[in-house]
């Protein structure tokens, strides 16, 4: 049995987390990824993982979102009144989560091919019950916001540009209002102005009570949203 | 009655001779009792066909073997025998079959439906209304309604089992769709006593009203397809529609050209080469019964 | 979290005489949730697919389904029509070939239609609206309602195939290989087209397949098999990218 305590104001608490990688077909090979990670968030905060590239950071969003099993440790998330460890949690709680509470931007956009952009962005609310129309009316605004010209929202985005693609995805990922947001270098192929108004978004989200944990290689960026900073070279606790 | 049919009634003993060493009626009487067994189980489940053992008959499938089977298991030297072909008496199986029995089984026939017993019938019901104690033996051809849906025996089996019947008005759809309205005109599927759907052989839709609760006995036989199933007295039979296309009937705007029926079923006949068309009762005793209103038969 | 589950299947096992087809398998499955089942063919599939849809009496274990009405029904201790009924109101089955799954013989609304007039419906304008209704929903033009599905292509008759099913309200779809026979131009657009149906209905699916990637875009979970065994199950996502079998590894990495 998990301890499912937390800090009174945290929306995500990882303790002892480990994460390795087994390759059975390469004669058993195990990659460690991470040892022993901690990490707390609260309400309304971001944290910014830091640390050289292949170190885990990306390992650390995808256990919390629960496409990566983690080997050892616990990954306590509030989702409403409760606390659920995504560890230990069955398929289905996780889905819930993914619906309701955790919301995950990518490095990259992975869709189903030949959908219109607008009804990729408009799916995970049409997914928690609101309807069509609502949805799209949202969708358009994010992407209008996102400055995707309209011309382009009933195309499917497979023949955007790498800036344009991840627009998209980030429309589609801050649609829902998420308690837990996980960011993955969200800024990653933006030009100036585009930056600018996803670290708008971010800030918004923060007010709005959020917890963000984040991947942002680009200093300004990260400087303007992260609340803390994580070193994950040692996977142990940082300051 | 007719000559032929006097002779014979004259020539005919209280007990038949054998002909040419043909058991009463042609079949051995095992094969009677079989054909019997079946048919009381038919008359069990009012609609559902009963497989039986069709036995060879001197003519080929198709030409009411299995009819003749049926006839042959139930009639008796007291019955009375009439046979219509397409509600003919006269054409070539009817005579042929009629003779058939004659021979082998030295009963009378009639070509007045009040005065039969017995009526075997290919592909019409008489417009004479029958009577308590009459059987009408139908002569049928595919006696599974279902088979232009489903090929497979073991399926249409399961679907009469478990009333299965979405299918059958598929097929009264596609009608509609096609054409407007359910454009079957013969062998219209009917749902006998609510429970089983039936086809009641190549007869027209304006022959359906008559199966239902018919004080008579109806029997189907398929020879080819060794199926017997059969209609009890007053049994509703109900024709297959949907409630904003209901069943109707044919109806035709001549009236017989011979005897002036206008309640009748007609038959469309060209009578000449530049195309001059007749209608005609097809039930050919009917016709000529309302032209001789004293009674008796005249010559055809 | 405290709905019922809409299938639940415990240590389900099927023997072809001394041959494990299927062995010992353990799931549930919730309203509106998809499961995947990938695995070589072979690898016993197929045959869980039919133990799962009331089609193949398994040799062990037990399937139950969660009806309507809130009770855990045994699928097998039903008799043949309480199961065939199940197969026409609350289930449905789309098949890889739309051949087997439709009447060839029969028009595009007759198709769609039918189960309408198994359940009762004697009214045929109601029907028909009905077909059009759904020939809409599967984004098929309504035109042609009154074609037979020999004249579409196997895109539309999948999609008829899946309007067919769906006309009496499913809770619970089998599907297998529904993309199978299908251009793969023409599965994206299907594909996409079951993921909202699921989504807007909030089916029940149960998923086999041989390729994955139509189980990434189409299942939240799944289920990988190996020699009639399930080797491996959780989150789709979860599973393609984060392989813990060596056998789901193997399969992972071979995609091309």
């Amino acid at each position: 049995m998990s301890d499912l305590t937390m800090p009174t104001d945290a929306m995500v608490a990882v303790r002892g987390l480990a994460k390795r990688f087994v390759l059975h077909n390469q004669g058993s090979a195990e990659i460690r990824v991470l040892r022993d990670l901690d990490l707390v968030v609260s309400r309304g905060e971001c944290a910014a993982l830091v640390g050289p590239s292949g170190i885990g950071k990306s390992t650390i969003l995808r256990c919390l979102y629960g496409n990566y099993l983690a080997s050892a440790g616990s990954l306590l998330v509030r989702q409403g009144d409760n606390v659920v460890d995504l560890a230990v949690a069955p398929p289905r709680a996780i889905l819930e989560l993914r619906r309701h509470a955790i919301g995950y931007v990518s490095q990259f956009l992975r869709v189903v091919p030949r959908v219109p952009s607008i009804d990729i962005v408009a799916e995970p609310l049409i997914a928690l019950g609101q309807g069509e129309a609502a949805a799209h009316r949202r969708a358009a605004d994010l992407l209008g916001r996102l400055r995707i010209p309209e011309a382009l929202w009933l195309l499917a985005p497979a023949t955007f540009s790498g800036g344009e693609q991840q627009r998209v995805n980030i429309a589609r990922g801050f649609i829902v209002d998420f308690p837990i947001l996980l960011l993955d270098e969200p800024t990653a192929a933006l030009d100036d102005m585009n930056r600018q108004t996803v670290v708008d978004m971010i800030r918004e989200r923060k007010q709005a009570g959020a917890a963000i944990v984040g991947i942002f290689h680009d200093d300004a960026v990260r400087d303007a949203v992260a609340d803390r900073r994580y070193d994950v070279t040692m996977n142990r606790r940082a300051a | 009655m007719s000559p032929l049919d006097e002779a014979t009634a004259a020539a005919a003993p209280a007990q038949p001779a054998n002909t040419d060493g043909y058991n009463f009626a042609y079949l051995d009487e095992q094969t009677k009792r079989m054909i019997r067994r079946a048919l009381l189980k038919a008359v069990a489940i009012p609609g559902y066909q009963v497989p039986f053992g069709s036995r060879e008959m001197p003519l080929p499938y198709g030409w009411g073997t299995g009819g003749i089977q049926v006839t042959a298991s139930i009639i008796g030297p007291d019955d009375v025998l009439k046979v219509i072909d397409q509600g003919a008496d006269d054409t070539t199986n009817a005579v042929s079959i009629r003779r058939f029995f004659r021979r082998t089984a030295g009963v009378p026939t009639t070509e007045r439906t009040e005065d039969a017993t017995v009526i075997q019938t290919r592909h019409r019901v008489p417009e004479v209304p029958l009577q308590a104690g009459q059987i009408l033996v139908y002569q049928v051809p595919t006696p599974e309604p279902l088979r232009w849906l489903e090929p497979r025996e073991t399926e249409t089996r399961k679907m009469h089992a478990l009333q299965e019947y979405g299918a059958m008005h598929v097929s009264l759809y596609e009608d509609i769709a096609r054409h407007g309205v359910i454009a079957k005109s013969y062998n219209y599927p009917v749902c006998v006593n609510g429970r089983y759907i039936m086809a009641p052989s190549p007869i027209p839709k304006f022959d359906n009203p008559k199966m239902d609760r018919s004080p008579a006995l109806q029997l189907f036989g398929a020879g080819r397809e060794r199926r017997i199933y059969a209609v009890p007295p007053h049994t509703p039979v109900k024709s297959l529609d949907f409630e904003d296309h209901p069943f109707t009937v044919q109806s035709w705007e001549e009236s017989c050209a011979l005897c002036g029926a206008t309640d009748s079923f007609l038959d469309e006949m060209i009578v000449d080469d530049q195309g001059k068309r007749l209608f005609v009762c097809s039930d050919s005793n009917y016709c000529e019964r309302r032209r001789e209103p004293a009674g008796g038969e005249g010559a055809l | 979290m405290s709905e019922q589950p809409i299938l639940q299947v415990s240590g389900l096992s099927h023997r072809f005489g001394r041959r494990i087809a299927v062995a010992d398998v353990d799931f549930q499955l919730w309203p509106g949730e998809v499961l995947g089942i990938v695995g070589e063919s072979g690898a016993g599939k197929t045959t869980l697919l039919r133990c799962l849809s009331g089609q193949l009496a398994p040799t062990d274990g037990r399937v139950a389904y969660g009806d309507r009405l809130g009770d855990m029904v045994d699928v097998y201790a039903l008799s043949e029509a309480g199961r065939r009924m199940l197969l026409r109101t609350d289930w449905g089955i789309v098949h890889q070939n739309a051949a087997d799954g439709l009447r060839m013989g029969v028009s595009a609304g007759g198709n769609i239609g039918e189960r309408l007039m198994a359940v009762g419906d004697r009214h045929y304008g109601n029907i028909r609206g009905h077909a059009v209704d759904w020939l809409r929903r599967v984004e098929m033009d309504i035109g042609r309602i009154d074609d037979l599905p020999t004249t579409f292509s196997g895109g539309m008759q999948q999609r008829l195939q899946i309007a067919r099913n769906l006309v009496t309200g499913p809770r619970l779809v089998f599907m297998d290989e529904p993309t199978g026979s299908l251009d793969v131009s023409v599965q994206a657009r299907l594909l996409d087209l079951l993921r909202r149906l699921v989504a807007g209905f909030r089916l029940a699916a149960v998923v086999v397949t041989h390729d994955l990637h139509v189980v990434r875009l189409l299942a939240h979970r799944l289920m990988v098999m190996q020699g009639g065994y399930v080797v491996e199950s959780g989150l789709t996502d979860q599973v393609l990218d984060d392989p813990q079998h060596a056998y789901t590894q193997l399969l992972v990495s071979s995609v091309l």
